[in-house]
Formats: structure tokens, C-alpha cells, sequence
């Protein structure tokens, strides 16, 4: 597939802020009928003086064909999963969002629900979260859910408070205050146990790609409160030691926390609980099948063992073989995590697409992204310049962590500048690494079962097509993008000096004007 | 399923495309690529246990409908429900762009792929920064109760050099917030609660001074208040705070402020709450989302702990891209050193509440503010007239919602609602539980699409369910 002519949308769309003009208005309110009118006074005297605004907020004034034109055109210059071949964002499991679940989630049926109605006036949205719960269940192996988390790093965080309140219920006096993560798991572990008040140790990769056992075993002591891993980490490497790794935890009194966040490649192979894991969590927008949205709204399903689920945020679900209810009657419980029940319409689409596939379609999914990761490995070991670091010879799972190291020795070009390269390709940027890069010049793709064997050649001849420009044209891939909706490279300081800093179209042109 | 069954969401479960695969990777079977990494006895040895799959759309389609049938919505019953989500008219163009797949599918992208979305979020924040008067606004947060959390873990920080860990809270504080608060701050903060004057629910500013000290790092209010009421004092108690030293943070309703002044301009250095009301609907509970505001002063930017997305030059005059900014303060940037955990969380409501205000422009949201006043006034004055109930007995300026205590006529809010509910209404949240002080009470709300003829029919059903003969 060539596609040479590719160019994103370039609409040069001004701000918002610079748009319509004074007295048109985009949408109407219902009218006050006049009995309202007549009896009730207006704003001025209802508002005591010292809480009535006094200038009106200077928001745009347009006409409604003019928002819908200048939103669906932004809309335009954005690449979202649905348009390109969404491989590279490794670790977000950019899989198909089906269509289907958002005529569910558009249903007045749940989006008309109003969170404090009484239980007998949501049973079927009950019913949906509470299934959703027993499916979870037995893909993790755990004993309890909870969907209350507005996305993963929620979920955890709320097993960090679960985590808390455990050794607070069960080691009280001892002063556990230690939580273990590595490197490679996801920095939303060591930012959420740091928010909870825990002292972080990193455990960093030895030669073979998997956490050192000797740094683990020499961090474990009666100050361990826990562990936070990921398996397979954002390398795709599965750590066959993970039950020893657990075990040790274990034996000092600590509690294993298993982020998998990401599951994609291990539905109906391997489960968290057999591997010894207390708590897991997915995030339901990624491997359930749930868009991303823009960054949310998301879902972090929390799974945990008997022993720990009275700790488990407010409220539980229940069933009583008649009707579905909450049940706030749990003092050990943690609190709220978020306010009401989290995102239930993100729950609805993973419940469609647990049902839709069933325990042998999931097993499926995995396998097929097995698949088509070591596939578009292989295809991947013909870009000069592009290396598979760490445990050679190993088979990746889901996903793999690449270097571009060697490229970058020889040309000069990063894998920044690559990944603003693909953008003229049709692809919206990929995943490199988060930080620290602990793997030089990384890029992180992620085939999920998805994409079809033609897509996994399109994006692999698109990286060897990049590959071959930055050893001969190295430039035209430093200068890119040039065929996105904003070809021209942006003043990073802009980004990094907090007095040039402007989140709103106010404080920046008052900086300008300042200048 | 049958052996060879082909998936329609996974092209290379075709068996033509799977061999050619497993060909050009000399396997057999795909378990070959994971039994080698992936030990015995993890390996799950039977299938998953769940229900038979429905695999085919229209099925499915079916299916669900069975079960979300068995749900009344807002718009089958009349809904008096608010207590934190909000049933506000939301216009048709927000929905539209909320469900383009370019946004509803976008996630990471960044600068340069995704230009079109780092608009709209800049534009978002370009929009609430003129309705809050502020400079500096954040990315959302998973909602109104995290944006409060985070608030108070700034105020933390900012007083952390000076000793300060006492948060002052409002006693009619949202329960579930308080309960967020709770657990977020425990441990790095002592949560005080205000007294406040029990015949009108407002803070007791004599009691307020003498909780306050060189100890307090912040003191927060909601205004209006979880119990509908605006905390007429909140720029004497701004004052009060900041002679003390202490941070002043401020969560109104943002359905408000096309009328009601900006916290910012009574003096709260943190502004934070819940974007929800701007056109993305209650979906259950899931169209919330937060919001953080300050000042643009770097001592508050640097603790703000989620993403921010800054607007940048480019080369060309007048060209501007955007990209997330100062990333070492978010947990992505420097994991455990970071100033909070963050992730994603609701960014796509914050371009629908993005679309929203350029809808309605500084005329609608004055329109908007406005009339929910007068509704509810409106709904005050016809509900007083019914017996045997109190009707808003903390009085004074309210917002949207207010209080009905059923203590007079002997009846709990459990009874009545049941007895609305007979006649298709929600009625308002039962307050008995969290608010134990209050009796017998409820939280009615009212917004710009309560109509007249929805007031009247409540007061006529509240009217027989109150009489003695309705239990």
C-alpha cells in the first residue's frame, strides 16, 4: 500500500476565542413561561450584591453553523484509532471500539439515568455492571470486582488505599512503608503509592529484560507493604518467574498488586490470581474494547482477592436472586474513590464485548495479537537501524519495547523526529517510552488482533520507508512533519518555561503583550 | 464456535491470513509463540468460563435493549434529583462532536497528528479560564471530587515549608467528596470540619476564627453548597483565611457563573469542580469531570498535578501548535517525585463542555443562570404552599437546589419517594442519612428544563403523599 498522496486536513482553523461576533448566539434555552416571570425577580435582586458577577464572561459569540464548522474541522485535523493504523501507541491496546456499543451508550436508557434514582429504576444497568463483575471474576481469577474507578491510574490507586487499609486492619503497629515497582511497569504504580504516602524502590531490568531477583530480594524486609508489577511490561517480555517474584513478596507479609492495565495478550492463558496475585486491575477502554476518547472517560476495573474486598470502595453491588442493589454497609471499606459508580457507560461496552466473544473468542484475541505482534517482528528485523534490546531470542507477547539507537548512531535521527515523521504517513504519533528512557531511542508498537495482516505490512513498510530516508535524505525526517495539519515544528520552550506558559487564550495574549 | 469460526472485529482469525502468518514465523500454532515463555502451570488448562458468545450484531443489539428496557430514565420519569450530577439541556452539536470518531477514538496523540484535538482542549481551557476569570486552567480530572482532592493536595504543599496540614471543610460539604478527601489526605493532612450556624447551614464565621492558625493550609468551600445554598460570606471568609496565611479554595457550580461571580474575584486562589453541567449529560453518573483553576503565578502552576496543555509559536507568524507542558510535575514525567498520581481521565467531556460555551456564548450562560434561579424560586414559592411541609428552612440565596423536611407531616423521605416514584417522579435525594441534623429531609433540584407544568404536577403529588391516607 503507497500512500504518497496522503495529507492530513489543513484548515488553519483560528482560536475559538477569535471567532463570531457580538450578539450572535449558537443554541437557545427553553423560554420562562410567565408565571415564572411573574412571580420571581430577576437576577440582580435574587444574587446578594457581593456574588453578582459584574462583567460578563468573555466567551465567543457565534452562530451554531459556525461552531459545528470549526469543531468538525478541528475533528478533521485529528487522527483518532478509528482512521489510521493504530499499532504504535504500544501499551494503549488501540483495538476496534465497535460501533455497535455506542448506539448502546447513546441510549437514553442509561444516559438520561440519573445517579441517586432509586434502585428498582436501574436494574438494568445494575444488572449490566454486576455480570460485568462475575466475567471479570473469572478471566482474573479473583474473588471480587470493583468498577468504580474513572481509569486505570484510579483503580490504581484504589488498590494502593486497599493495600493500606489491609495492613492497617491486619499488621497494625508495624510500620510497613515500603512499596516495590519496576521500572518497566507503568509510573502511574510509583506516582499513586508516593500519593498514598509510600517510600517507592525501583527495581531496574537486569540483561535477560526482567526485574533483578537479587534487588528484589535484597528490598524485602518487614517494611514491605507491597509490590506493583506489570506482566508482560511495556517490553512484551512475560516474566516466567513472576509466581517466585510473588512468593517472596509474600513471605516479608507484602501484598502483590498485578497492573494489567493492559491484558491483551493473555485473556484465557493465564490469570493473575493463579499466579498468586491479592489485586489486579484492567483498564476496560483498553483491552475491553472501550474508545479511549480523547483521554477518557475511562474505566479501571479493580479485582481483589475474599480477603481483601470488604476494603474495596463504596458502594458494592450485590444480587439477592430477586434484584440488583448497592451496598454501603461496609465499614472497612476504603470510601469513595470516585463520585457515584464511575463511568458505567464504558462498563456497558466491555459488557458487549465480553458477550460478543465469549470466553473462546477472548482466548482468540489474545492469540491473535500474539500473533501479529511476532509477526510484525519479524517484519520490523528488516528496518536497518531498528533493534529488538534485551532477551534475544525471546517471544514477545502483545507488545515490544524497540530501539532506534543504532539509526540515531548513524544519522542523527531520533526516534522523535520519527515519530513526527509518520504523521505524513497517515499514522498519528506513536509510543515511544515514558520516563525514564531506560531503553535508548525507544518505540513501543502494539498490534492488537485487530489489525489485518495487510495493515501489519503497511505499518512495517512505512517504518522501512522511514528507516531508508534517514539514511539517505536524514532532513526531510528531522524537518518533518510535513504533510500534517501542523507541518511546522512548535517553539518547545513554549512548553518548558513556565513564565511563556499559556493554558488559556487570555494569559497568552496578556504574555505577548507583556513581551 | 466452530473450529475455523472467522471474527468480525479480527481479520486474521481468516484462516488464509493466519496461516500465511504462522508460515512466515515457522509455527504451527500460535500457542508455539507463548508455551515457550509463559510456564506450565500458569497456563490456564480449560476454557474460560462465561456465557455463550453473540457474535452477531443484531443479537446483540437485542440482547442489551432487553436489559436497559428494564431502566426508567429522566425522560420517561420527572426527575428532581441533583446532589452533584446535573440534568441540564444538552445541545444536539455537543453530542455530534463528542461521538466523532476522530475525538472519540484519539487518545495520546500529540502536536503534530493530532493538532485539530489540542485545539479544542486548548480552546476548553481558553473558555472556562474566561468563565472562572483565570488564567491558568488544567486538563480534566476524573471528576469534581478529584479536582477537590488535588486542590487540597496543592494548598498541602504550598504550606508544606511553613508546617501547615489543616484543611478546614464546610459541614454541609458534598458526603461523597468528603469521603474522596478523606481517603486521599489521610496521612499528610488533619480534615477539620467548619461549624456552621444550624438554623441557615452558613459558616460560623466567629467559631471559623478561632479554628484558624498558622496551622491551617487550606480552607474550602462549595458555593453553592452541597445543600443548595449560596455561603453568602465567602469573600469575608477568603479574607479571614488569608490572614492566616492560608490557601482559599472555591468549587462552584459552573451553571452559575454567567450570573453568579467567579470564586476568583471573591478571593479563592484554587478554583475546582465539575464540568458535567456543560453539555455532556449525566450518563449515570459518568459525565462528570473536573476542572483546576489558579492564578497565572507559578507557585500554583507547579503544583497543579495533572496535565496542562499550552499553546506554542511556531516558525510562521501567527501559526500556533500545542503540547503538554511542564511534565515533570505529573507522574508520567517523574513517576514517584511527581506531585500526584494522574492518568487518563475525561477529556473527551472537555471538549463537549468546550462546544457548549461557544454554544451559549456570555448571553446563554447568563440566560442559563439566571433562569435556573427563577425556576427555583419559582418551585419554592408553589411548594410552600403545600402543608405540613418545610420548604427550604435554611433559606436565603440558593442556586438550584433546596431542601424539603417532611418532619411536619410525620413522614419519612423514604415514603415519600416511594409514593412519587408510584406516579413517575424521582424526588429529591433523601438527606436523612448523611445529614442526620436535617430530620426527615430532601435535596430537590431544579434546572432550566423544569418546566411549570413539572413544578405543578410535584406539588400536586407531594400534596397526596403528605396526607395521612398515603402511607
Amino acid at each position: 500500500m503507497n500512500r504518497a498522496n496522503f495529507h492530513e486536513a489543513r484548515w488553519d482553523e483560528p482560536i475559538i476565542m477569535e471567532l463570531g461576533s457580538e450578539g450572535e448566539r449558537g443554541v437557545l434555552i427553553p423560554e420562562m413561561e410567565p408565571e415564572v416571570l411573574a412571580a420571581t425577580a430577576g437576577a440582580c435582586e435574587l444574587i446578594p450584591s457581593g456574588l453578582l458577577r459584574k462583567k460578563p464572561p468573555k466567551l465567543p459569540e457565534m452562530s451554531q453553523p459556525q461552531v459545528l464548522r470549526h469543531y468538525l474541522r478541528l475533528s478533521q485535523e485529528t487522527i483518532g484509532a478509528a482512521f489510521d493504523i493504530d499499532i504504535g501507541l504500544g501499551t494503549c491496546t488501540m483495538k476496534y471500539n465497535p460501533v455497535i456499543h455506542e448506539a448502546f451508550a447513546k441510549s437514553p436508557k442509561i444516559k438520561e439515568l440519573h445517579p441517586c434514582q432509586p434502585e428498582e429504576s436501574v436494574q438494568g444497568i445494575l444488572e449490566i455492571l454486576y455480570n460485568t463483575q462475575e466475567y471479570l471474576k473469572e478471566i482474573s481469577g479473583m474473588d471480587a470486582f470493583c468498577l468504580l474507578s474513572g481509569g486505570g491510574s484510579q483503580a490504581i490507586f484504589s488498590n494502593v488505599l486497599v493495600l493500606r487499609a489491609y495492613h492497617e486492619t491486619y499488621h497494625k503497629g508495624e510500620q510497613r512503608d515500603e512499596i516495590i515497582t519496576t521500572m518497566l511497569s507503568h509510573p502511574g504504580n510509583p506516582g499513586a503509592a508516593a500519593t498514598a504516602g509510600y517510600k517507592v524502590i525501583t527495581l531496574m531490568p537486569d540483561k535477560s529484560g526482567y526485574p533483578d531477583m537479587q534487588a528484589l530480594k535484597a528490598a524485602l524486609s518487614s517494611r514491605t507493604a507491597g509490590l506493583m508489577i506489570t506482566n508482560p511490561e511495556d517490553t512484551g517480555l512475560y516474566n516466567p518467574h513472576i509466581r517466585e517474584i510473588v512468593d517472596a513478596v509474600h513471605s516479608v507479609g507484602g501484598l502483590c498488586i498485578y497492573d494489567q492495565a493492559n491484558l491483551n495478550g493473555l485473556f484465557g492463558i493465564t490469570r493473575a490470581r493463579d499466579a498468586g496475585f491479592d489485586m489486579c486491575h484492567y483498564n476496560l477502554h483498553k483491552s475491553f474494547s472501550a474508545p479511549h476518547g480523547s483521554q477518557g472517560p475511562a474505566c479501571g476495573a479493580q479485582g481483589v482477592t475474599a480477603e481483601l474486598e470488604p476494603f474495596l470502595p463504596n458502594p458494592a453491588i450485590r444480587f439477592d436472586g430477586n434484584k440488583y442493589y448497592f451496598d454501603y454497609n461496609r465499614e472497612k471499606s476504603i470510601g469513595k474513590i470516585r463520585k457515584f459508580y464511575g463511568n458505567p457507560s464504558v462498563v456497558l461496552k466491555a459488557y458487549a464485548y465480553i458477550r460478543t466473544l465469549g470466553g473462546e473468542g477472548l482466548k482468540q484475541a489474545a492469540e491473535l495479537s500474539i500473533l501479529n505482534n511476532n509477526y510484525l517482528l519479524a517484519r520490523l528485523s528488516e528496518v536497518k537501524g531498528l533493534t529488538l534490546p534485551l532477551a534475544e531470542g525471546v517471544r514477545r507477547i502483545e507488545q515490544s519495547r524497540l530501539s532506534w539507537k543504532p539509526l540515531t548512531e548513524e544519522t542523527g535521527v531520533t526516534t522523535d523526529d520519527i515519530d513526527r515523521r509518520v504523521v505524513d504517513y497517515g499514522l498519528q504519533s506513536y509510543f515511544s517510552s515514558h520516563h525514564p528512557r531506560v531503553i535508548p531511542e525507544p518505540f513501543t508498537p502494539e498490534p492488537c488482533e485487530t489489525y489485518s495482516k495487510a495493515d501489519i505490512d503497511e505499518f512495517s513498510d512505512i517504518f522501512k520507508a522511514i528507516s531508508e530516508e534517514a539514511y539517505l535524505t536524514p532532513d526531510l525526517v528531522k524537518s518533518a512533519p510535513h504533510k500534517a495539519a501542523l507541518a511546522t515544528q512548535i517553539k518547545e520552550e513554549y512548553l518548558h518555561d513556565i513564565h511563556l506558559l499559556a493554558t488559556t487564550w487570555r494569559a497568552y495574549k496578556r504574555h505577548e503583550g507583556r513581551q | 464456535m466452530k473450529k475455523d469460526f472467522v471474527y468480525p472485529y479480527m481479520p486474521n482469525s481468516a484462516p488464509k491470513a493466519k496461516k500465511e502468518m504462522m508460515d512466515a514465523l515457522g509455527i504451527s500454532s500460535v500457542s508455539d509463540l507463548y508455551n515457550s515463555v509463559i510456564p506450565e502451570d500458569l497456563r490456564l488448562d480449560r476454557p474460560l468460563n462465561l456465557p455463550e458468545p453473540i457474535p452477531g450484531e443484531h443479537a446483540l443489539k437485542t440482547h442489551l435493549e432487553s436489559i436497559l428496557e428494564k431502566n426508567n430514565s429522566c425522560n420517561e420519569y420527572l426527575n428532581f434529583l441533583g446532589a452533584g450530577c446535573y440534568r441540564h439541556f444538552v445541545p444536539a452539536v455537543c453530542d455530534e462532536i463528542a461521538g466523532r470518531a476522530e475525538f472519540l477514538t484519539a487518545y495520546c496523540g500529540d502536536t503534530y497528528s493530532d493538532h485539530g484535538k489540542m485545539q479544542a482542549i486548548f480552546e476548553y481551557q481558553s473558555m472556562m479560564g474566561e468563565l472562572l476569570d483565570l488564567d491558568v486552567i488544567s486538563y480534566t480530572t476524573y471528576d469534581a471530587g478529584q479536582a477537590v482532592c488535588s486542590s487540597l493536595r496543592m494548598a498541602l504543599r504550598l504550606g508544606r515549608s511553613s508546617q501547615r496540614k489543616e484543611l478546614l471543610l464546610p459541614a454541609t460539604m458534598n458526603p461523597e467528596i468528603l469521603s474522596q478527601v478523606k481517603s486521599y489526605c489521610r496521612g499528610v493532612a488533619q480534615i477539620r470540619i467548619m461549624d456552621c450556624d444550624p438554623k441557615t447551614g452558613r459558616a460560623d464565621l466567629a467559631k471559623l476564627r478561632t479554628m484558624l492558625s498558622d496551622k491551617t493550609a487550606a480552607v474550602f468551600l462549595e458555593n453553592p453548597s452541597y445543600l443548595g445554598f449560596f455561603e453568602e460570606n465567602a469573600e469575608e471568609i477568603g479574607r479571614m483565611a488569608h490572614e492566616t496565611g492560608a490557601v482559599f479554595i472555591v468549587s462552584p457550580d459552573v451553571a452559575s457563573l454567567g450570573v453568579v461571580e467567579s470564586p476568583a474575584n471573591y478571593g479563592a486562589d484554587i478554583v475546582c469542580g465539575d464540568i458535567e453541567p456543560l453539555g455532556i449529560g449525566m450518563h449515570y453518573g459518568g459525565g462528570c469531570a473536573g476542572f483546576i483553576g489558579v492564578r497565572d503565578d507559578p507557585r500554583y502552576i507547579k503544583e497543579i498535578p495533572t496535565y496542562l496543555y499550552g499553546i506554542a509559536q511556531t516558525q510562521n507568524e501567527g501559526e500556533f501548535g500545542w503540547g503538554r507542558a511542564l511534565n515533570e510535575r505529573c507522574s508520567h514525567g517523574s513517576r514517584e517525585l511527581a506531585n500526584e498520581y494522574f492518568g487518563t481521565a475525561s477529556g473527551l467531556w472537555a471538549i463537549a463542555a468546550g462546544v457548549y460555551l461557544a454554544l451559549m456564548g456570555p448571553g446563554g450562560m447568563r440566560e442559563l443562570g439566571e433562569q435556573i434561579m427563577r425556576r427555583t424560586s419559582y418551585a419554592v414559592k408553589k411548594l410552600s404552599e403545600i402543608p405540613q411541609i418545610s420548604v427550604d428552612p435554611l433559606g436565603g440565596t440558593k442556586f438550584q437546589e433546596f431542601i424539603i423536611n417532611f418532619d411536619p407531616c410525620g413522614k419519612t423521605v423514604q415514603e415519600i419517594n416511594k409514593f412519587l416514584l408510584k406516579h413517575k417522579i424521582f424526588g429529591g435525594k433523601d438527606l436523612s442519612g448523611d445529614f442526620p441534623k436535617l430530620g426527615q429531609s430532601a435535596l430537590y433540584c431544579i434546572s432550566e428544563i423544569t418546566t411549570v407544568k413539572e413544578i405543578d404536577r410535584l406539588c400536586d403529588i407531594l400534596r397526596q403523599a403528605t396526607k395521612e391516607e398515603s402511607r
